[in-house]
């Protein structure tokens, strides 16, 4: 997700001050950085556990409407 | 304050199963665990209910009410009360987990929590009972096809607060808070029309702006009013817009930000600004369906503004609110919600991405981009729909959240063994604790508990004895404990209390 998300908060940041000051120092936090820097290993962990069958297990999920 | 929660359930291996069916299993199995040696368990006691009481002053008649809106008939399906004092039934064919009411958003997320995890033993219990087929629970609120079924957070008002006012305050708060309580889903529509991604699991499920209805046409503004509390001082709010979130930040801001826009509202601090939008369901559909949040929703005076900017001015507002009414004496948790709300809308208009730790549809998003770029994947491949599923999936062996939080990629508020207090122990500063307290101490006489009494059925009585607890701030660990300390069984209990009224 990251290109196109950072250019879009790079135009929205020209368009408002305030905002690009904001960006500044929130800039060190990590999150997105942390799941592209080993994006793999988590993928792969998470391969391991997704349900085979992905086409049965999607249609097999049917739920009575609650509140 | 108190969140209610009812799971998607799945019976492996035999989808036509019975919902209604499989849920009383997991009910039941619980209650088997749970409160051993009880041959059945407290019932639900539903002298105070009134389903069809509208708030706006008048009852619906249970002619006109649609068969899904009876809550107060017992139909016999399964239904306890635990000793934390939260509430695990079946309700509309899903396990539902009623936490136990709570003064603050932080011990909110914790009994939250503990709920889930009295649903992931319950289902692995229900799994392992002899000819049971394996059952799995999922805290989303969609099948994507078309149901939908609620996380509802309930809030106690001051009854004097007029009704209209909290409408035209509270819909544009709700309608843009879905950019960090949003859960994220993959269908955009009910029943799934378009394969795309939104912010939102519930958003397409709202029709209306106010009303009655929970199951059906279901409103933005829900207007049931069973306050469970002295009715002449208090409305209980019953918010019903809400996702189900995985992420312990997305629910501690959900319920901390919105118990501070109920103050203002309360305070009269909101007299002046207005940011309704013209098109309220409207606008809730698109807000959703744009994570951009580049989307600018045209309010009521024209002003065209992004739900950030909106959130902005909540948040701005709320912390000058506690400022004068409050100020050096503010409490550390408000304090604490006001600098995260802040902090939260300062990181999504600059980079989406750095929330992911924080915010279910972020996180849930970034696992679909990723899958997407690796495998070539298109919006329409089965294994993202699966992925969108499986993110709300409990059993921390299977479940995605579960996965992301174990890696330190979803943060975490509690650890395990303060979850595992939580599941058995109530809040100690409410009236949960005498409920819950009660249950624990003197299991066989407690007949049935609601939230505003508990029934007592002692050995050899000729009938039932209610006591009621229609303060929510009573009952708590200070008021009771010594009292209940010098009380070895139930019969020694009554006798205090009938000899002290007022407690």
């Amino acid at each position: 997700m990251d290109m196109p998300k950072q250019e879009k908060a790079e135009r929205r940041s020209t368009r408002d001050t305030e905002v690009d000051e904001s960006a500044s120092t929130t800039s060190e936090t990590p999150g997105a950085t942390s799941l592209d820097s080993d994006v793999d290993s988590i993928l792969d962990e998470i391969d391991e556990v997704l349900e085979v069958n992905a086409e049965d297990f999607v249609k097999s999920f049917v739920q009575k409407g609650g509140q | 304050m108190g969140i209610e929660t009812e799971y998607g359930i799945s019976v492996i291996g035999e989808p036509t199963a019975n919902p209604m069916v499989a849920s009383s299993q997991i009910v039941n199995a619980y209650a088997g665990y749970a409160l051993p040696g009880v041959r059945r368990g407290p019932r639900w006691d539903y002298n105070e209910e009134y389903p069809l009481r509208d708030a706006r002053g008048f009852d619906m008649s249970r002619a006109e009410a649609d068969l899904s809106q009876l809550t107060d008939e017992d139909l016999g399906l399964a239904n306890v009360i635990l000793t934390n004092g939260a509430r695990l039934y079946v309700d509309h064919a899903h396990p539902e987990y009623s936490a136990p009411e709570v003064t603050n958003p932080r011990d909110a997320v914790l009994w939250d929590r503990a709920g889930m995890m009295v649903m992931e033993s319950a289902a692995r219990l229900a799994s392992a009972a002899p000819g049971g087929w394996p059952i799995v629970l999922y805290k989303n609120n969609t099948d994507n096809k078309g149901a939908s079924y609620g996380c509802h957070e309930n809030y106690l008002m001051r009854r004097t607060t007029p009704f209209a006012e909290i409408v035209r305050s509270l819909i544009p708060f709700f309608i843009t808070r879905q950019i960090f309580t949003g859960a994220g889903r993959l269908g955009v529509g009910q029943d799934t029309r378009e394969l795309r991604y939104q912010i939102g699991q519930r958003a397409d499920f709202f029709e209306v702006e106010v009303g009655l209805e929970t199951t059906l046409k279901r409103p933005i503004i829900n207007t049931r009013d069973e306050p469970h509390a002295d009715p002449e001082l208090f409305r209980r709010l019953h918010v019903i817009v809400g996702d189900a979130n995985l992420s312990d930040t997305a629910t501690y801001l959900k319920m901390g930000t919105t118990s501070l826009v109920l103050a203002m509202i309360e305070d009269q601090f909101l007299a002046g600004h207005d940011f309704m939008p013209q098109h309220p369901i409207r606008e809730m559909h698109q807000v959703s369906h744009d994570p951009s949040l580049n989307h600018r929703l045209t309010l009521d005076h024209g002003k065209r503004l992004t739900a950030i900017e909106i959130q902005r001015e909540y948040c701005r507002l709320a912390a000058k609110y506690c400022d004068e009414k409050y100020g050096a004496q503010v409490d550390e948790q408000t304090l604490d919600v006001l600098a995260h709300w802040e902090l939260i809308l300062d990181r999504l208009s600059a980079d989406l991405g750095s929330c992911a730790a924080e915010i279910d549809w972020i996180a849930k998003l970034q696992l679909l981009e990723a899958y997407r770029s690796r495998d070539q994947l298109g919006w329409d491949a089965p294994k993202l729909q699966a992925i969108d599923l499986q993110y709300a999936d409990i059993r921390p062996e299977r479940g995605l959240a579960a996965k992301l939080e174990k890696s330190g990629r979803l943060t975490r508020l509690f650890t395990d063994e303060q979850v595992l207090g939580a599941v058995t122990a109530p809040p100690t500063d409410t009236r949960a604790y005498f409920r819950g307290e009660c249950i624990r101490r003197y299991p066989e006489a407690i007949a049935a508990a609601s939230w505003d009494s508990v029934v007592f059925d002692l050995p050899g009585g000729k009938s039932l004895l209610r006591v009621p607890t229609l303060e929510p701030g009573r009952g708590t660990m200070a008021h009771v404990r010594a009292l209940l300390d010098s009380c070895p069984t139930a019969a020694d209990l009554l006798t205090a209390l009938t000899a002290t009224p007022g407690d």
